[in-house]
Order: C-alpha cells, then sequence, then structure tokens
C-alpha cells in the first residue's frame, strides 16, 4: 500500500512506525461492501415529494438501508424540522432519536443526526447535518419537539456541541465538574491509573 | 411617617396591621440517589409548598459507565453482553435488539425456529418485567403483598431461562444469525405450564390491586399526561399506550415473526397512574397467548444461520428497534465495514419516559411522586447507559 489515506494510517495500530518499517506488508484489508438500500414504498413516495417540499433549504436526499435521509446544512435546521413537523403531508410529530457522530478524523466534521417518525403517516427518516470541529453549535430543536432536551444536553455533554436556545443546557449525565468531551474519538477509553 | 397619616400604599398597611400569620416559604427536598422509591441511583430535587410539589429537578447520570463508547471497542458479538446490562430486567428484550440491527445491517435472516425462541423469550421477559413492576409499584404505596406473589412468578420464568441460556439473568443467549443452542426437549411442556401459572398469577395481582379501593384512591387521576404530551416528549411502551395512542413497534413495524402472531394492543384512556398500570397487565396476558401461539408454530430445525463466526457487517448505517417492556427501544449503528461499530447509539425508552416527570408531578404531592416515578417504571441501567 504506497499511497496510504491518513485517516487509513492513524487507524493502524500495528504499523504505529510506519516510516522505520521496510517494504510494509501487504495486509489484507477486505473491499469495504455498502449495506444495500431497498427503500419501502411509502420511503419511496417520501424521498419523491421532499425536495419539492423543501426547495429553499438547500437540502440534499439520499437513503441508508431502508430510511429516507435528509442532509441540511446547519442554519436551515430548524427551519426544516418545523416543516417536517406542521405540514399535513410530513407530520413527523415524533422525536425517535438525536445523535452525534464523530467525523473528525475522516472529514473535520461533526454530524446531528435526528430520527424522525410520524404516528400519523407511518413513515420515518433521518435528517442530518454537518458541522464543524472548532467550536460546533447549533440550534436547539427543544422548541418543535420537547423530547430533544435531554438528548441534547446528553450530546452536549459528551461531544461538547452547543445547541443554541435550549433552555437548559446543563451537565446530565457526567458530572459538572467533568473535564473534556469522551463521546469523541479522540478521547482514550482507558486511560486511568491503578491506585 | 407620622402616626395618624392615612395609609399610602400596601406596603404602609402591612407596617400598620402586621400579619399575624407567619411567613411560608418553599422548602427544598432531596430524594435519592439511595433512596428505595427511586428504583435505583437515581436523584430527584423537590420543591415543596408543604405537601406540595412546586418544582422537580430530576439529576440522572449516577449509573453512566458510557456503554455507547465501549461497544464501539468491542466486536458485534461482544456487545451483545454489553446489551445484557442495559435495562438489567430485560434482557432478552436488548439482546434482540442488537442482534436484529446487525443482522438487518448483514441482510442476513435466522431460521424460524430461531426466531420463535426469541419471540418466546422475550414475551417470558417481558411478562418477568412486568411482575416486578406491579410488585415495586403496589410497595410505593405500602403494599407488601404482592410483590411476594409476584416475585414467586418471576423466579419460576427465571428458573425457565437458566435452563435455556444457563443464567438467571444475563444471559447472552442470542447472536447475530439465531440463538447460541436449541431448547431443551421438554422446554414446550415446561412453557405450557408456565403459561398456566403466570395466568393464574396476573389475574391474582389483578384481583388483589386493581379494584382495590385504597389503590384507586392512590392512582386514579394522578399524573395524568394527554397523548399529543406524550408524542412530544417522545415518551414510548406502556406510558404512551396508556395516554391513548396506539404505539406499538411489534404491529407499526413489525419484526421477527410477529406479523404472524395474533395478539391485542392494550390502550388506556386517561393517561393517569391507573392507566398505566392496568396497560401493564392486559399487556402480561397479551404477552401469555403470543407465548401459546408461537409455540403451537415451532418446529424442528436449525437455531443458527449459516454465518461467519466473527460478524463483519457492510459499510452503512441502520436503525433497528424492538418493543421491550418498558417502550421502544432502538440502536442506532454506523459501521464503516469493520468488525466493530463506527458509532453506536441507543435509544432508551426509560430516559425519554424520565424527561416527562417533572410534567407528570408538579401540583402533585410528594407521596404521589413516588407513585408517577413507579409507574414510569424505569430502569437506572438504561437511563444512564
Amino acid at each position: 500500500m504506497t499511497s496510504r489515506e491518513p485517516s487509513g494510517g492513524e487507524n493502524n495500530l500495528s504499523n504505529s512506525g510506519a516510516k522505520s518499517t521496510p517494504a510494509p506488508v501487504k495486509r489484507r484489508e477486505p473491499e469495504v461492501q455498502r449495506a444495500a438500500v431497498v427503500l419501502p414504498p411509502e420511503g419511496l413516495a417520501l424521498a419523491e415529494r421532499l425536495p419539492e417540499a423543501l426547495a429553499t433549504h438547500e437540502i440534499e436526499v439520499g437513503a441508508a438501508i431502508d430510511e429516507v435521509v435528509c442532509r441540511v446544512p446547519a442554519d436551515h435546521l430548524v427551519d426544516v424540522c418545523r416543516q417536517l413537523k406542521d405540514d399535513p403531508a410530513f407530520r413527523f410529530d415524533y422525536l425517535r432519536l438525536l445523535t452525534v457522530v464523530d467525523y473528525v478524523e475522516q472529514d473535520g466534521e461533526f454530524e446531528v443526526v435526528y430520527h424522525l417518525y410520524s404516528m400519523t403517516h407511518h413513515h420515518k427518516m433521518m435528517v442530518k447535518t454537518r458541522l464543524p470541529e472548532r467550536r460546533p453549535s447549533i440550534s436547539s430543536v427543544t422548541g418543535v419537539w420537547r423530547g430533544a432536551d435531554w438528548y441534547e444536553r446528553e450530546m452536549h455533554d459528551l461531544f461538547g456541541v452547543e445547541f443554541n436556545g435550549h433552555p437548559n443546557l446543563v451537565p446530565l449525565v457526567l458530572p459538572s465538574d467533568f473535564d473534556g468531551f469522551p463521546g469523541r474519538k479522540n478521547y482514550p477509553l482507558n486511560d486511568y491509573e491503578e491506585w | 411617617m407620622t402616626e395618624n397619616a392615612a395609609p399610602t400604599n400596601m406596603g404602609s398597611t402591612i407596617t400598620q396591621v402586621p400579619n399575624p400569620e407567619p411567613g411560608t416559604v418553599d422548602m427544598m427536598v432531596n430524594m435519592g440517589p439511595q433512596h428505595p422509591a427511586t428504583h435505583g441511583v437515581f436523584r430527584m430535587e423537590l420543591r415543596v409548598d408543604g405537601e406540595q410539589i412546586q418544582d422537580l429537578v430530576p439529576h440522572i447520570g449516577y449509573l453512566h459507565r458510557g456503554s455507547e463508547k465501549l461497544c464501539e471497542h468491542e466486536l458485534y458479538s461482544q456487545i451483545i453482553t454489553l446489551f445484557d446490562r442495559l435495562d438489567y430486567v430485560s434482557n432478552f428484550n436488548n439482546e434482540l435488539v442488537i442482534v436484529s440491527a446487525v443482522e438487518k445491517l448483514m441482510d442476513v435472516a435466522p431460521p424460524p425456529r430461531a426466531e420463535l425462541i426469541r419471540i418466546i423469550m422475550c414475551e417470558f421477559n417481558r411478562i418477568a418485567s412486568h411482575l416486578l413492576f406491579y410488585g415495586t409499584f403496589a410497595i410505593d404505596m405500602g403494599a407488601i403483598t404482592p410483590l411476594l406473589y409476584n416475585f414467586r412468578d418471576r423466579e419460576k420464568i427465571q428458573a425457565l431461562f437458566e435452563s435455556v441460556s444457563g443464567a438467571r439473568m444475563m444471559h447472552n443467549y442470542f447472536r447475530v444469525g439465531g440463538v447460541k443452542e436449541d431448547v431443551a426437549d421438554d422446554f414446550e411442556s415446561r412453557s405450557l405450564a408456565l403459561c398456566n401459572e403466570l395466568e393464574y398469577g396476573i389475574d391474582e395481582t389483578d384481583r388483589l390491586l386493581t379494584e382495590n379501593e385504597i389503590f384507586l384512591e392512590r392512582t386514579s387521576g394522578i399524573g395524568v399526561i394527554s397523548g399529543e404530551d406524550a408524542l412530544d416528549w417522545g415518551l414510548s411502551g406502556p406510558v404512551l399506550r396508556a395516554s391513548g395512542v396506539p404505539y406499538d413497534v411489534r404491529v407499526e413495524e413489525p419484526y421477527s415473526r410477529y406479523d404472524e402472531l395474533d395478539f391485542g394492543i392494550p390502550v388506556g384512556s386517561a393517561g393517569d397512574c391507573w392507566d398505566r398500570f392496568y396497560v401493564r397487565i392486559l399487556e402480561a396476558r397479551e404477552s401469555v397467548s403470543i407465548i401459546r401461539q408461537a409455540i403451537a408454530l415451532m418446529e424442528p430445525g436449525d437455531t443458527m444461520a449459516q454465518i461467519r463466526r466473527i460478524a463483519r457487517p457492510p459499510a452503512g448505517e441502520v436503525y433497528a428497534h424492538c418493543e421491550n417492556p418498558r417502550g421502544d427501544l432502538g440502536v442506532y449503528i454506523v459501521s464503516e465495514g469493520g468488525d466493530r461499530p463506527y458509532r453506536l447509539k441507543v435509544r432508551p425508552p426509560s430516559f425519554c419516559n424520565l424527561q416527562a416527570l417533572r410534567d407528570l408531578t408538579v401540583g402533585h404531592y410528594i407521596a404521589d411522586a413516588v407513585v408517577i416515578l413507579g409507574t414510569l417504571d424505569i430502569v437506572l441501567g438504561e437511563v444512564d447507559r
């Protein structure tokens, strides 16, 4: 492997001293396969309607296995969420999950993922938005779904993402004097000393 | 101010005629983290006016172990053991979530017999979990008797679990692509006999509590939440259904072989504590019926799909969820094609249900806070992860 990508090199624990190893042994790197996408009928219908309904918001519609994925710029997020909830054609009234994925090593960005479900139309989707590594901040969706409250506090604890407009963004799962963001990839897993 | 001057405003009135009643101030009451009524290490800060709750601040995180981060460093087969320890009174249901997520990502289907064994185990576990709920809930209100009966029955379920998986709890029995091993020959007859005993036990609890006058006084009209608010808060499971929303993952997005089985979704109407209790009684009866149907469908066959021992799913993202005794437990996995997930996030139903606690309790009395918390039926292992 002559042109190893930086992220691949960092992940490779056995080859930490890459410079000194003569002629790197060709590691068996299995070809990465992508999971097949099979959208159900209501998902297909949703993916068709979304670009038109959210035309003003620079969205990008994709899919992951059986869910529609909608990428939204961070500053449009709350408007998009509110429209997805209030528009009778979508009516996403249930926030299933809110989470952050750390892609700092790959792209220098965090990804915030919202899993939505509609009790009326029985369809589901993911809304995603990307935040920069330095001072990641985004508007809170607690005004749209109150259930986002603790999810956002937890993600603030673990990843240091700021949710602007959150009513009470204080530590939830970590002690209030905790230093660091243990959810991030660069936070060591076992960095304790025996006493 | 001279003595004879007329009072000009409220302030001067008070200086002239002092209020004979002593002033009252709100009092802060701390409950937990070491309090038997909080069902684990959970702390509530109550601001009370006399006995009435003015404000409530829940504090969680005492059991935070960073399970999700740990999962990112383990093989998929090892993650199953970590999931056992999330909601530690319904272990099989947790295992089902992680194995079905990985199976969905890898696009493998377990053999039909394994699916039925899973369903039977999960439904027994649901009954065991609800039995624990009836007992501890009754204790929250000062009734000790039901717990003794419920633990008698729960112990029988755990004996069956032990005969199947080798452990009473923390089974590590489900595998990606099936189950660890086939059940014993006498499993079906034992399960059917147990079903009859459980049915009797559930009826017994029903007779002891449901129509009891003191029980009704303590639970009906207490901690009411409307269906709309419940959805807004992201509640799920019996707590959501008690508010009249018929949302059950087993029916909404059928997984495993639940679509072949015939069962009802009990739904409440008032959304109060009594409804949340009674929905669970009805649900346990439905579970008994599901187990009987699943046993009737059982046929000899494989219990493990032909897949590699080390699961290596393709790159992609998956969200899978199942109906746990506490609600909609989901898992979101981001895979980059390795033998470990890149990111794993659990959707914890107790965590979401607990968020609504403040709205449910404000305006009620301290003793009701214990009852309301009891009906949410939280397990802190899953709230904190």
